[in-house]
């Protein structure tokens, strides 16, 4: 068995396991062990990786190319550069901590494992795939649990929200079918055989008006899994109607997919077009940027709060991707990790909170820092690193995209630039609003002066996500070397 | 002609022997046992199954009148599994209603005949041969729809099936006479010589068109279709959603990509508008449909609409893709209608409200009713998303990306109502559940084997290469 596909049978086998299992603690403790190999494996792959980069200078490494449906052409095809890499490493973790802080989950604990795994396997399947059929297949599989995940453990409006973000989603994947036909039947332009696989439609020169028809099905297909700006209402009442592990993983990882595929597929398969739509695009995001920042500001409920925060953030990362800059790529793939692991972070501790409180309604709440100080520091360390302090991992991303962004000389884009930074300061609004009144603020009410402290799985969660975020805060050079490599032959493309 | 080549008809011999069997065990089977007469006929049609899957000669018989390559032969194994897992299914049904009241073997000789009907439809080699094969596949079917005569709603759905198959088949015959009369022949294989498009045959094909459309249920033929399911008995609404259905796409397909091929310019428009017309009216309705049989139904009309997805090709891939979605087709419904028939027989209850908190009390038909409807709405891994995307690739593959596109967004209109039966069972609560019960041996196992088949077909990429190989004949 081979490095990757290993990635979808840890969790396969883990789901396996889990329906053998009775109760809530053998069903976490079959998860743990299962999250725990393959976080092993993920650090495992980013030094094998290393080793092999230096051996190998091809895009992908560790490929391999098994024959699925021989009459199409379809492969499952699969390898891994940087960027998946990287990307892997992410969910991994996010998966990880997803498990501990659902330890108490007490309605159907054995359902709510799988469903997460689940989405786990159609995530690893999406990072690892190269061949656009078998990388549509994973990404319904990821998609498709949510509708129970938020449906069954949901809180509020749950059926509402559930069925909001699956049809929204599944809608985008049928956008994105037509665009991924699109350029399956384009893809012997050059007088090859039709074929699904990526790397090799890369060097196809596809003919410019399908590239102009095919672009923007296939951007808005991925981009409203990035919560693109007029397609991200699914967002946040899906985050806020999500169990805590669930809007981690949904805000953490799942949400990558959208920028991810715009990158591997959108952008490298059909750069002219990418060209061609990007003034359009590029208005969306930072409409998206700054509409998620103010959006944040007039919201009372902690997980909307974050949620829109996420549309804010997220929508960095597509504006960063639709500059068509080296340096702004790097940061939006360095936003997109560092987004995922602030926001499953941001989550874990709303889940925290709310577990104690019962509400997530920032009127009620006060002098969290009193009652929780563990909770509460970490909050407010996450706060910061959200409006990106230097010495976190938010700082670095950000600072990738707005020096690459405002390099193009077009004043077009600089303008748009100027008004994208404009929204580190709206950020800083909420953020430090929310830090002060529910954190330091003056108590709202006394009967709950007694919370429980954070037990261990509820730190292990957190230290989990909490050094990542420090570790690339402080030394991102070897990450930001890593995928800069990778987005190489991607760049040549476009410029 | 020798004895030999009657072997090729050895599907159609078969099942008439094990009709006349079963007629005849009926004399030996003691009163006091009547129920090994289900027993018996679903242990026949097994062996009859097992059997059909060995090779058989591709040739034709009657001076051409019926003919039989490996396609068809495959096809007919296709609807022979379906028969088999619906007789599993329904067995407990047939046990308690139908043998208990001394109607037994009619049962099955009605049911019997009606596949042998479908049989010789799709064998058929020339328009007579078709048109018995179509009659003798309806008629049954419509007494089998009556079969509950103590409800007045199944007698309703046994004169309504008939009164519309009537008409369907009168507007084919008429159909068939017109090209009959520009032809000069009824025999598909000189017809394909002289066939042109001319405004009679047009007209002729239009007409035959229209008839077999009441069959598959395509809009606007289709008002049939709900209340009939409604109410005639679950297993008999199942056959017809599933297997002739399916029968009927499959001569369809057949004949517009033969002796209709020259006529493409012209059907190419109209399947388009009927495959958009379908799948829109199908989905519309079944949004708020609380009965599950009609929700089912509504269902299996949108689905036709995708079929026609492939029919619009006229290529060797449309062939494929088509009998590769009808396949997975049959094992998603039957799992589906299994589930409700399960559930309606232990209960006598049929609404999706009272399917609320289903998978608290039973978590394994939850389950399965759940990779059914997945399966039909195509959500991967299951076998649905295979069928649905290479429909869709092979209408891509003509340049059709705006029906494509069409289509994907009434996959998506299916998702929502499939979703609906998921919450209902998984989300919603429930004060008084259906409470748990355990199904006999063969409804399980008439589960068991959908849900196989759900799984495993999608993924098991040679059976489509397989598939592929064979289509190959009919282009």
């Amino acid at each position: 068995m081979d490095i990757l596909t290993l990635f979808v049978i840890i969790p396969v086998l883990t789901i396996v396991a889990l329906v053998f299992t009775k109760g809530l603690k053998q069903a976490r403790l079959v998860s743990m062990v299962g999250s725990i190999i393959q976080l092993g494996m993920a650090i495992n792959l980013v030094f094998a990786y290393f080793k092999e980069r230096a051996i190998n200078k091809e895009i992908m490494v560790f490929t391999k190319d098994y024959v699925w449906f021989e009459q199409f052409n379809i492969h499952y095809t699969i390898g891994v550069d940087g960027i998946s890499v990287a990307l892997l490493l992410l969910t991994a973790i996010i998966v990880l901590a997803g498990v501990f802080i659902s330890w108490k989950i007490a309605d159907l604990p054995k359902e709510f494992f799988i469903s997460l795994l689940v989405l786990a396997s159609g995530v690893y399947g999406f990072f690892i795939s190269l061949d656009l059929f078998t990388m549509f297949v994973f990404y319904e599989i990821a998609v498709i649990p949510m509708y129970l995940l938020i449906g069954i453990w949901g809180s509020g409006p749950k059926e509402y929200s559930a069925m909001k973000l699956t049809l929204m989603l599944m809608g985008a994947s049928a956008v994105l079918l037509v665009g991924v036909l699109g350029i399956y039947f384009n893809s012997n332009a050059d007088g090859g055989a039709l074929t699904f696989n990526i790397l090799e439609i890369a060097q196809v020169n596809i003919p410019f008006e399908a590239q102009k028809l095919f672009f923007p099905l296939t951007f808005v297909g991925f981009a409203v899994l990035g919560a693109l700006f007029p397609f991200h209402t699914w967002s946040p009442d899906g985050h806020a109607s999500a169990p805590t592990a669930v809007s981690m993983l949904h805000a953490g990882v799942l949400m990558k997919l959208g920028g991810y595929g715009i990158f591997r597929i959108a952008m490298f398969l059909l750069p002219a077009g990418a060209m061609h739509w990007s003034w359009f695009f590029i208005i969306l995001a930072a409409i998206g940027v700054v509409y998620g920042a103010f959006g944040a500001i007039r919201q009372t409920d902690l997980k909307y709060i974050n949620a829109y925060a996420s549309v804010s953030h997220l929508g960095l990362v597509l504006f960063a991707l639709m500059t068509l800059n080296k340096i702004a790529w790097n940061g939006a793939i360095l936003q997109s990790l560092s987004h995922g692991l602030l926001t499953a972070l941001f989550f874990a501790l709303i889940g925290m909170i709310y577990g104690r409180t019962h509400t997530r309604d920032i009127s009620k709440l006060g002098g969290m820092m009193k009652i929780l100080p563990f909770i509460g520091a970490i909050y407010v360390i996450t706060g910061l690193a959200y409006l990106g302090l230097p010495g976190f991992s938010g700082f670095v991303a950000e600072m990738n995209i707005f020096v690459g962004a405002f390099q193009n000389p077009d004043m077009f884009q600089r303008i748009l630039t100027v008004l994208v930074v404009s929204s580190i300061v709206i950020t800083a609004v909420y953020i430090l609003r929310l830090v002060g009144k529910i954190m330091m603020g003056p108590l709202v009410t006394n009967d709950c002066e007694n919370l429980p402290k954070a037990t261990w799985y509820e730190k292990t969660g957190i230290l989990l996500l909490l050094i990542p975020i420090i570790g690339m805060g402080v030394a991102p050079l070897w990450l930001s070397d890593m995928l800069l490599e990778s987005i190489q032959p991607f760049i040549q493309g476009v410029l | 002609m020798n004895l030999d080549s009657f072997l090729i008809m050895r599907h159609e011999i078969l099942l008439l022997t094990i009709t006349l069997l079963l007629l005849v065990g009926e004399i030996f089977i003691s009163k006091t046992k009547k129920s090994s007469l289900v027993h018996l006929a679903i242990f026949l049609f097994g062996i009859h199954t097992v059997v059909g899957f060995l090779a058989i000669d591709e040739s034709s018989i009657f001076g051409g009148s019926f003919q039989t390559n490996n396609l068809i032969h495959f096809f007919k194994n296709v609807l022979n599994i379906g028969v088999f897992i619906l007789l599993l299914q329904s067995a407990d049904w047939i046990e308690e209603k139908i043998v208990g009241e001394n109607r037994g073997t009619e049962f099955f000789i009605l049911l019997f005949s009606s596949l042998l009907g479908m049989y010789f439809m799709i064998s058929a080699g020339d328009f007579l041969m078709f048109y018995i094969g179509l009659e003798l596949s309806t008629l049954p079917v419509a007494a089998l729809a009556a079969y509950e005569t103590t409800k007045r709603i199944s007698s309703e759905a046994g004169i309504k099936l008939i009164l519309s198959a009537a008409l369907a088949s009168g507007v084919s015959l008429f159909g068939i006479s017109l090209l009959y009369a520009t032809s000069g022949s009824i025999f598909f294989n000189d017809i394909i010589e002289v066939i042109t498009s001319t405004n009679l045959t047009i007209l002729g094909f239009i007409l035959f068109f229209a008839g077999l459309s009441f069959k598959i249920s395509l809009v606007p033929f289709h008002f049939w279709t709900a209340d009939v399911y409604e109410g005639a008995p679950i297993s008999i609404a199942s056959y017809l959603s599933v297997i002739s259905k399916g029968a009927a796409v499959f001569i369809l397909m057949i004949l517009m990509f033969t002796i209709f091929k020259p006529l493409i310019d012209t059907w190419e428009n109209l399947v388009y508008v009927i495959a958009l017309a379908t799948m829109f009216i199908g989905n519309l309705f079944a949004l708020r449909q609380q009965n599950m049989k009609r929700f089912l139904a509504f269902s299996s009309i949108a689905q036709a609409g995708f079929i026609l997805l492939g029919l619009i090709t006229g290529t060797q891939l449309g062939t494929a893709t088509i009998v590769y979605f009808v396949m997975i087709y049959i094992f998603s419904n039957l799992a589906a209608f299994g589930v409700v028939q399960a559930i309606s027989l232990k209960t006598g209850k049929e609404n999706m409200d009272d399917y609320n908190g289903l998978y608290r009390t039973n978590p394994k038909l939850s389950l399965v009713m759940m990779l059914a409807l997945f399966s039909l709405a195509g959500i991967p891994p299951v076998a649905g998303f295979f069928g649905k995307f290479f429909l869709f690739t092979a209408a891509a593959s003509k340049g059709y990306y705006l029906l494509v596109f069409l289509a994907v967004v009434n996959v998506t209109i299916s998702l929502y109502y499939y979703l609906l039966v998921v919450r209902a069972m998984f989300i919603r609560k429930n004060d008084n559940p259906i409470p748990f019960f355990k199904n006999k041996l063969y409804m399980r196992l008439g589960l068991l084997i959908t849900v196989i088949g759900i799984l495993v077909l999608g993924l098991y990429s040679p059976l489509y290469d397989y598939i592929y190989e064979l289509s190959s004949v009919f282009n």
